[in-house]
């Protein structure tokens, strides 16, 4: 009886379960900086689930080690860049309307740019390597090497200051609590690009084949299903969200440099690994457990904030070693 | 034979370093189940998978419907009209029942709404289950769905793996009569341990040892054959 609750109810036991531990820090400081510091986790974790939510696909359905996603992550910031640059009048006008059309001529222009260049890397090089992971960790750590020497040849090897449109500068005060506005915008964007991800995987066709391959992929291809066509879409989608994350993380950091992306892929690999390979929620929710914890730990023990995630990921690994969400969710 | 709708000819197939077929050729004819049986690591499953392009071979001819298929990619293979049933039953637990189905259905159009139809027909459990996720169905309803799915399009071969594996005698019983059915509409290749399922649905048989064919014939011979049972398949007359 009791393994039949737990059994049916499993995730959303793991959700409360996290739930709790998440309000425990609420006993430790006053409500209002529990609250700056829960709307500053929530900001993190939803820029670490555009990161890590494409290494999780790519590993979860193509069983594919990319080491070369940081590196994406990378080249998404630095298109941003140079479209922020294009527009530069947008970006400093004092007009919501062309603020936000410059952040998505951005968003359009670091996505596709970096969709065609995951679907070369894809077509090129991975598809080489299908099946070791050894060679597949070599060759997409070269991948990054040569992407991120691309990035010093055409934009320069030094750190560049990242424009931030005007709308996304300063805080709300709310009730006296500051509400920083570009955190407000991360966590709707993390939580649209939720919604939109989950829409396709449950309710087309195309999200459906993709959750049966991240299951099987021989029965996929078992069943008329070109599987390589979808590695090469899967590959292709999971570097636009990390162009995404690069361009949302390098206007949050204000920076742009072209090792930004090994920084964050330790993170998104910290996150997979909590969430469960190829689980879109279980990204999700291993990237707020990150962004939050972090922000909580900085607060109450500010010498522990840097170790808190390798220690949630020992014991969740322990717990449940096949991470907190199963694949293909 | 001019009735033949698959041919196998020498297929040599290697898991890694590993020489698991070593000159299989047989074929399986129109209108009649071929059951492949042998004992354990005889290269039966390794057989489909070749056949279905899963595993390529090193050597060998696959000729399907006149067309040589040898080479093909599993997902061109499928779209021939060959429909597998893996051993492990190959099934999405994590999606439902009527979404296996629709990962399964290569055309939304009429004669596959009829041919899902009739699959419900066939197996009615399935559609008492419809909205549940396939991992929580029973071994037997697993089976089910698997047949059901590889059965859904417009197929003229039908592979199926062990389907009597660690099910209990009722419903092997249910399976046997639907194999029955199912033979009146498209070829079946049957791999099958199970020595009372393969005589009762098998026309044809192949007895695989050691990545070859040993003995082939008619199934009624090889029912009335207890040497040739109790040497290959060990199966004493008291048992069978």
């Amino acid at each position: 009886m009791t393994e039949t609750i737990l059994k049916r109810w499993d995730n959303e036991l793991v959700i409360a379960g996290i739930a709790v531990l998440l309000l425990l820090p609420l006993f430790g400081m006053p409500p209002k900086t529990y609250l700056t510091l829960t709307i500053a986790g929530l900001a993190m974790g939803m820029l670490l689930f555009l990161v890590a939510s494409g290494v999780s696909i790519i590993l979860g359905l193509m069983d594919v080690l990319n080491f070369a996603h940081g590196a994406l992550f990378a080249w998404g910031a630095y298109v941003g860049f140079s479209t922020f640059k294009l527009l530069e009048k947008w970006v400093q006008a004092d007009s919501v309307l062309l603020n936000f059309g410059a952040f998505a001529a951005a968003i359009i222009c670091a996505m596709t740019v970096v969709a065609v260049l995951g679907m070369v890397l894809e077509r090129v090089i991975v598809r080489r390597v299908y099946g070791n992971h050894l060679f597949q960790i070599l060759i997409t750590f070269g991948a990054t090497i040569v992407l991120v020497e691309m990035i010093r040849v055409i934009w320069g090897p030094n750190d560049d200051v990242m424009s931030v449109p005007l709308t996304f500068q300063g805080n709300w005060d709310v009730f006296d609590v500051i509400i920083d506005r570009y955190r407000i915008i991360c966590i709707l964007i993390g939580a649209l690009v939720f919604g939109a991800v989950q829409l396709i995987l449950k309710k087309t066709k195309l999200g459906l084949i993709v959750r049966a391959g991240v299951e099987n992929r021989d029965m996929v291809q078992a069943m008329g299903h070109n599987i390589f066509l979808l590695f090469t879409g899967v590959f292709a989608v999971g570097a636009g969200l990390a162009a995404l994350g690069g361009l949302a993380m390098s206007i949050f950091s204000l920076q742009v440099y072209p090792d930004m992306g090994s920084t964050y892929l330790l993170f998104a690999f910290i996150v997979v690994i909590i969430g469960g390979l190829g689980s879109v929620t279980g990204s999700l929710v291993g990237a707020l457990i990150v962004g939050l914890s972090y922000n909580y730990v900085a607060y109450l023990v500010p010498w522990a904030a840097a170790g808190v995630n390798i220690i949630i990921m020992i014991i969740i690994l322990l717990i449940r070693p096949k991470g907190l969400f199963t694949a293909g969710k | 034979m001019n009735d033949a709708v698959l041919k196998a000819d020498n297929l040599q197939t290697y898991i890694g370093h590993h020489h698991i077929l070593q000159g299989i050729s047989f074929e399986a004819r129109a209108d009649a189940v071929t059951v492949l049986i042998g004992r354990n690591g005889a290269g039966k499953s390794t057989t489909l998978k070749t056949l279905m392009g899963l595993l390529p071979p090193s050597e060998g001819v696959i000729v399907y419907n006149g067309m040589n298929i040898q080479g093909k990619r599993p997902y061109e293979i499928a779209r021939m009209g060959i429909g597998y049933v893996p051993e492990d039953m190959g099934i999405f637990a994590d999606l439902t029942v009527e979404e296996n189905f629709k990962v399964a259905k290569l055309k939304e159009d009429e004669a596959t709404a009829g041919r899902l139809d009739r699959i419900l027909e066939l197996f009615g459990a399935l559609g008492k289950f419809w909205h549940a996720p396939a991992g929580n169905l029973s071994g037997g309803q697993k089976q089910m769905l698997a047949i059901g799915r590889a059965m859904v399009n417009n197929i003229s071969l039908l592979l199926i793996d062990e389907p009597s594996k660690g099910l209990a005698p009722i419903i092997v019983e249910a399976l046997i009569e639907a194999i029955n059915q199912i033979k009146e509409e498209c070829v079946v290749v049957l791999v099958e341990q199970n020595f009372y399922m393969a005589s009762a649905v098998g026309d044809y048989f192949h007895i695989l040892d050691d990545g070859r064919i040993v003995h082939s014939g008619r199934m009624e011979a090889l029912v009335d054959d207890e040497e040739l049972k109790s040497r290959y398949l060990g199966i004493s007359k008291s048992k069978s």
